[in-house]
């Protein structure tokens, strides 16, 4: 079975958004929720680095660890999903979350969080794979028509990598070899404990 | 001819003067530009970027700028909540269970050892009035939104351990809910209820010379003798401060958490977090110490809150010195024949 994993090669974003804009059309993702957004490290000064962000499906995920619901459940694929039934909006995910991944939406007057929406990798929920009730919970589930998450697959300068981890691994270590320089596997070694040696 | 010879001769100067500057801003310059070169010359883009690792070093999370509204965003890594993690599944629940359970097995064996503290002289029949319906009303509203909010926080920290395999994911999940939806609403008359105990109890429970002599003979539960006491003794005053400091401090770091963001971030969440579960497990602690001793620990102490009158004798073997104040205030009445259900006055 694949792990599936992402990586953002900084080297090569250019802050373009798209992949947050095609992440929020595919999922219809609520109003102010960004499951994926891009952030600029060190903007308009030399060596200013761009990376795409999102849930890095964790290894050991620290979401699923701290869940006083324990509404969390990581496929056989390595990707971390949750259900929004279980979700009490306590907020204890989002404490937890090296990455800012868990947002609520507003849905009361005082602090009352929602049930909590994340990055899904494109593979949807608990419910019945490309089911209306799950599309309308959690958005597309392209992992289960064979295809990758949105945001990686349109990335026009192939900076966001999606897929099994060795292969993409491979492939940024290759990049790296033939260009000569690499400013590494942002949040790897936070999420999976490793790195990519560039 | 002479103005010939001397513009070309300022023209020679400028152009030595221009070379050499051009020369130093060569010699400044290539240093610099050489950094940003390979070993075999090739441009190296990453010379000057920034890197994950250093970044780690200067702070402990990551942030840059962002384009969408939600500035929270424009952080991408903050790995601390790894600690706070293993605080929530390892160190709190050590914690609570030791204060909890250390408290439940200190009482269960100081009632066996001990038993109930009986009014010595037996009950005279007359009353006092020990505290009025407004303090009877508010230590109630405090007291019972104290239970709920304990009940749904312990949940918070025990429920998936212990409850969520009896009860299974879909009615854990529900009884969740609506624990925090209680836990969220009680907390602003539980705080109402902390505020006014602290302004309307704070007179009598100023620590004085009187308290260091009956904490002294260890008080009247501990110790078998009956230090002298007003209307509070040291142990009521400690329980006092218990509920002003730490329900204070409990509705604080709560209101923190239940309003994110504002005014925090979230390093200071897990912060509010910490202070929030540690306090609130040893005021439950101490809670359960003052329900014992308000009603299985000690004979007559309970009606002093439900009904707000307690036996002349019980007062007189507690809290002597307000009795003696009571009296002479001309408090203390006959009661009428029908017993003590009746208020005193």
């Amino acid at each position: 079975m694949a792990r599936m994993k992402f990586l953002c090669d900084a080297d090569r974003c250019i802050e373009c958004n798209a992949c947050v804009t095609a992440c929020k059309n595919e999922h219809e993702v609520p109003w102010g929720i960004n499951r994926r957004r891009v952030v600029t490290i060190n903007d308009g000064k030399p060596g200013e680095r761009s990376v795409s962000m999102a849930c890095m499906h964790c290894t050991d995920a620290p979401c699923q660890a701290v869940c006083p619901v324990n509404c969390f459940y990581t496929t056989a694929d390595g990707v971390v999903l949750h259900s929004k039934d279980l979700c009490i909006g306590c907020g204890y995910c989002f404490y937890a979350c090296p990455f800012g991944a868990p947002q609520y939406p507003k849905v009361g007057n005082f602090g009352s969080r929602g049930k909590m929406d994340k990055c899904t990798y494109c593979a949807g929920g608990p419910e019945a794979d490309g089911s209306q009730e799950e599309y309308e919970k959690y958005g597309a589930n392209r992992l289960a028509e064979g295809k990758l998450p949105l945001c990686a697959e349109m990335c026009s300068t192939k900076s966001l990598l999606a897929g099994d981890g060795e292969i993409i691994a491979q492939i940024y270590k290759e990049r790296v070899v033939k260009r000569g320089y690499g400013s590494g596997a942002w949040g790897w070694k936070t999420a999976y404990r490793e790195t990519i040696a560039s | 001819m002479a103005t010939v010879v001397t513009r070309n001769w300022f023209m020679c100067i400028r152009f030595i003067v221009g070379a050499l500057v051009l020369a130093v801003i060569v010699a400044v310059v290539a240093p610099a530009g050489a950094q940003q070169r390979n070993p075999d010359n090739s441009v190296n883009p990453t010379a000057s970027s920034v890197s994950e690792d250093k970044l780690f070093q200067e702070l402990n999370r990551i942030s840059g700028r962002c384009t969408i509204p939600d500035q929270k965003a424009c952080t991408i890594e903050q790995p601390a909540g790894r600690d706070w993690r293993h605080f929530h599944e390892v160190t709190l629940r050590w914690i609570g269970a030791i204060a909890i359970l250390g408290m439940l097995a200190l009482l269960v064996f100081f009632y066996l050892f001990r038993g109930m503290v009986k009014i010595e002289a037996g009950r005279s029949g007359r009353v006092l009035r020990r505290f009025s319906t407004f303090e009877r009303l508010v230590h109630w509203m405090t007291a019972s939104c104290f239970v709920i909010l304990a009940i749904s926080g312990l949940n918070i920290t025990f429920g998936r351990p212990l409850l969520l395999p009896l009860l299974g994911p879909d009615t854990f999940a529900t009884w969740a809910q609506w624990a925090k939806y209680a836990h969220n609403y009680l907390s602003f008359p539980f705080t109402l209820g902390v505020v006014l105990i602290c302004l309307m109890w704070i007179a009598g429970n100023l620590p004085t010379k009187v308290d260091v002599e009956w904490l002294k003979e260890g008080g009247g539960i501990v110790g078998h003798r009956h230090p002298h006491a007003y209307r509070f003794n040291a142990g009521q005053k400690a329980i006092y401060w218990i509920v002003v400091l730490g329900g204070g401090a409990v509705a604080a770091s709560g209101y923190l958490l239940m309003f994110p963001f504002y005014g925090t971030n979230i390093a200071d969440m897990q912060v509010a977090q910490v202070v929030h579960g540690v306090i609130a497990l040893l005021f439950v602690a101490a809670m359960l110490g003052h329900i014992y001793i308000g009603t299985l620990g000690m004979e007559g102490a309970f009606e002093g809150m439900w009904d707000g009158t307690v036996d002349v004798n019980w007062a007189k073997q507690h809290h002597d010195l307000w009795l003696e104040q009571e009296t002479s205030k001309g408090h203390v009445t006959a009661p009428p024949p029908e017993g003590k259900m009746q208020p005193a006055e």
